[in-house]
């Protein structure tokens, strides 16, 4: 059983909703990410995502954007956070990390490859925002092979027929993307959420995660009613950016919010 | 019909791309979910339009009243005896309204938008001219209009931003990556996915994913099939040389793809080279990039050994663009078509030349096929013919022009 799988069931025994915080690797600088990875298990994580930086990332909103120029101004690459999370292993091998972005970059190493060397720095699963399942069979070839998890999102727009679709090839968990637009944006209709998490449910044994639109321990508690695992993503990116790179600063912000969010999932699952 | 879009070639069989928008490894539908079940409606919705005689009648209106067509193949007769070589041709797309080839995709777009019910278009632009474009049909269809484009490029292109401004549409600056075309085009992107249940978007050129490569293609197919009737009416016979210049691709792919089965006939895309591709400023993604995946498509890029998109370079807002068409990237691996590059200085002697010896002052961008030309004819017999896609006019361009010469205006 992959590390993703194993983390959910042992969730599941406990009632337990999963927590996954996701930062950019390398923002704003490469050598505070391992440790903010420690801060962020300390402070309740369940699994991590964590985001490769990609120099046209265009799902994204203006926080996340900018979260991924500043690793970049350090020429933060693939290779570089996969290192990241072999040295975050020698600590912990337990917690599941999930990388987070677009499929040029895994192009470029080519897709053998990355399978290969993710999988031996310690990657449980990824998730491409670019690569719909139509587009992912020989990326899936690699990772089933090798035993990496791919988690497909499923959007507002997705129909009956593509979350069957969607729901055949992913491993690990599905993303449900509770808003249309780009990451950081808008208001969460937790009600419309529950509807389609059901439907993605009747086609899908997995577990299903829910993102965007979760900022803080409230929206975290209403979307963990209803799904079993939540993703917050921008709200933590913009701590990272207030903090101006100060890292005691920058991990005592992101972990007094994780904390907070951790808390308010607990009370209204527990 | 002028506006046959669905003609598909001879019978010896180019009917790319597949059902899932391939052209061989390229193109295809690399995007965000949520984009998903929106261009699968988009790709019903144009196969419904180009089928209904209605719409085609109306496109067709649109472009002889409209736009102008057909534009004339012109005989460049003292360019061509400055030259010494082969006789050259030039498809006058500069003298449709807007003054450039993109208004022939941007009307069968607006019409297909108002088809779907949408009442916001929002688009991409580069050197202005797909946004004066979108623009103007959007003021003529009463449909609420944003343009986004790079904060460079806004600096580069005034005229044309007052132009799109002046025709009500919205000019939202870019500011972010390189700050130019390709910053645009994820910024169009975001916007989309954002409004998607009351927006289209225009894409100007044969990139983005499925269908826009091929919709896009289908819609400037009109300038080869005019080429192509003109030629055999003016010379009797098929040219041996199709030129044109390549930033996505929108014009060249428009000139050649009535060409792509008669074997014959060679074909030639122009790069910008920038400042020469061996400085690394460039912007010629087919010469000196290598293939991988943006804005929705597999094609070549110019990336670095990360997967990265390295900001391009090239004195024509319209070619600085880190990708290109997919369909160029399958026609270049297939050898069906050359692809080749020249230089800012090239390209601006080019712009020189026609202005003083054809009084046809050329955009930056079709210079570049122009500079190509020039290198070219005079490598062949005199009974050759060329055809050189010269795809918009200079008037956007004369700031920058006189900026490099030291002038100011």
């Amino acid at each position: 059983m992959s590390r993703i799988a194993t983390r959910f069931t042992a969730l599941q025994q406990n009632n337990r909703k999963a927590l996954i915080p996701y930062v950019t690797a390398g923002d704003p600088r490469p050598d505070i990410t391992v440790s903010l990875m420690h801060a962020m298990v300390k402070a309740g994580a369940d699994i991590l995502e964590l985001g490769v930086p990609f120099s046209d990332p265009m799902a994204e909103g203006p926080v996340i954007q900018r979260a991924m120029e500043r690793a970049l101004q350090h020429h933060v690459s693939l290779r570089d956070v996969l290192a990241m999370v072999a040295e975050f292993r020698q600590q912990d091998n337990d917690t599941p990390v999930l990388l987070m972005g677009y499929l040029n970059p895994i192009e470029v190493m080519g897709y053998a490859r990355f399978a290969k060397a993710a999988v031996k720095a310690g990657v449980d699963g990824v998730l491409i925002v670019d690569l719909p399942p139509e587009e992912a069979e020989e990326l899936l070839v690699e990772l089933d092979e090798i035993g990496l998890d791919i988690i497909f999102l499923v959007s507002p727009t997705t129909d009956e027929k593509r979350i069957q679709k969607i729901a055949k090839v992913s491993r690990g968990f599905i993303y449900y993307v509770s808003l249309k637009g780009v990451t950081g944006a808008g208001h969460l209709d937790t009600d419309e959420v529950a509807e389609r998490v059901n439907c993605i449910k009747a086609y899908s044994k997995i577990p299903v995660g829910v993102g965007f639109g979760i900022k803080d321990a409230e929206s975290a508690a209403r979307v963990a009613r209803v799904a079993d695992a939540v993703v917050v993503g921008s709200a933590l990116v913009k701590k990272v950016e207030e903090t101006g790179g100060v890292a005691d600063k920058l991990e005592a912000a992101i972990t007094t919010l994780l904390t907070d969010i951790r808390a308010g999932i607990d009370a209204a699952t527990i | 019909m002028l506006a046959d879009v669905k003609t598909k070639q001879g019978t010896s069989g180019y009917h790319l791309p597949d059902e899932r928008g391939h052209f061989g490894p390229y193109g295809g539908r690399f995007i965000a979910e949520t984009l998903m079940g929106p261009i699968e409606e988009l790709t019903e919705a144009y196969e419904t339009c180009v089928n209904n005689p209605a719409f085609m009648t109306e496109l067709d209106d649109d472009l002889r009243q409209y736009v102008g067509r057909p534009s004339p193949l012109y005989y460049a007769k003292r360019w061509t005896e400055t030259l010494g070589g082969a006789k050259i041709y030039l498809k006058r797309e500069d003298l449709n309204h807007t003054g450039a080839h993109k208004v022939n995709n941007a009307i069968g777009q607006a019409l297909l938008a108002r088809y779907m019910g949408k009442t916001r278009i929002i688009a991409e632009t580069g050197a202005g001219q797909h946004g004066v474009a979108t623009a103007t049909v959007a003021a003529r269809l009463g449909l609420e209009c944003v343009v986004y484009m790079g904060e460079e490029d806004i600096r580069r292109q005034a005229i044309n931003v007052y132009r799109m401004k002046l025709l009500g549409a919205e000019v939202v600056p870019v500011t972010s990556g390189s700050k130019t075309l390709k910053d645009a085009l994820n910024e169009a992107m975001r916007d989309w996915v954002t409004n998607i249940d009351n927006t289209f978007y225009i894409i100007g050129t044969v990139a983005g994913p499925h269908p826009y490569p091929a919709m896009v293609r289908d819609f400037q197919a009109i300038i080869g099939r005019e080429a192509k009737e003109q030629i055999m009416l003016q010379e009797g016979r098929l040219p041996d040389t199709l030129v044109a210049c390549i930033g996505g691709g929108s014009n060249a792919i428009g000139l050649f793809y009535p060409f792509i089965d008669d074997e014959a006939v060679a074909m030639y895309g122009v790069e910008g080279a920038g400042e020469g591709i061996e400085t690394g400023r460039h912007a010629a993604a087919l010469c000196a990039g290598k293939p991988g995946v943006l804005h929705g498509n597999r094609t070549y890029l110019v990336e670095d050994e990360d997967g990265q998109i390295i900001p391009t370079h090239c004195i024509s807002a319209g070619l600085d663009y880190p990708g290109v068409g997919p369909e160029h990237a399958w026609l270049k691996d297939s050898g069906r078509a050359n692809y080749v590059s020249v230089t800012d200085d090239e390209a601006l002697k080019g712009f020189h030349d026609l202005t003083r010896i054809e009084g046809i002052m050329p955009a930056l961008e079709s210079s570049h096929a122009l500079a190509y030309t020039s290198k070219l004819a005079p490598t062949m017999d005199k009974d050759k013919l060329i055809i050189v896609n010269l795809s918009g006019r200079g008037d956007k361009d004369i700031h920058t022009v006189a900026d490099l010469e030291g002038i100011s205006i």
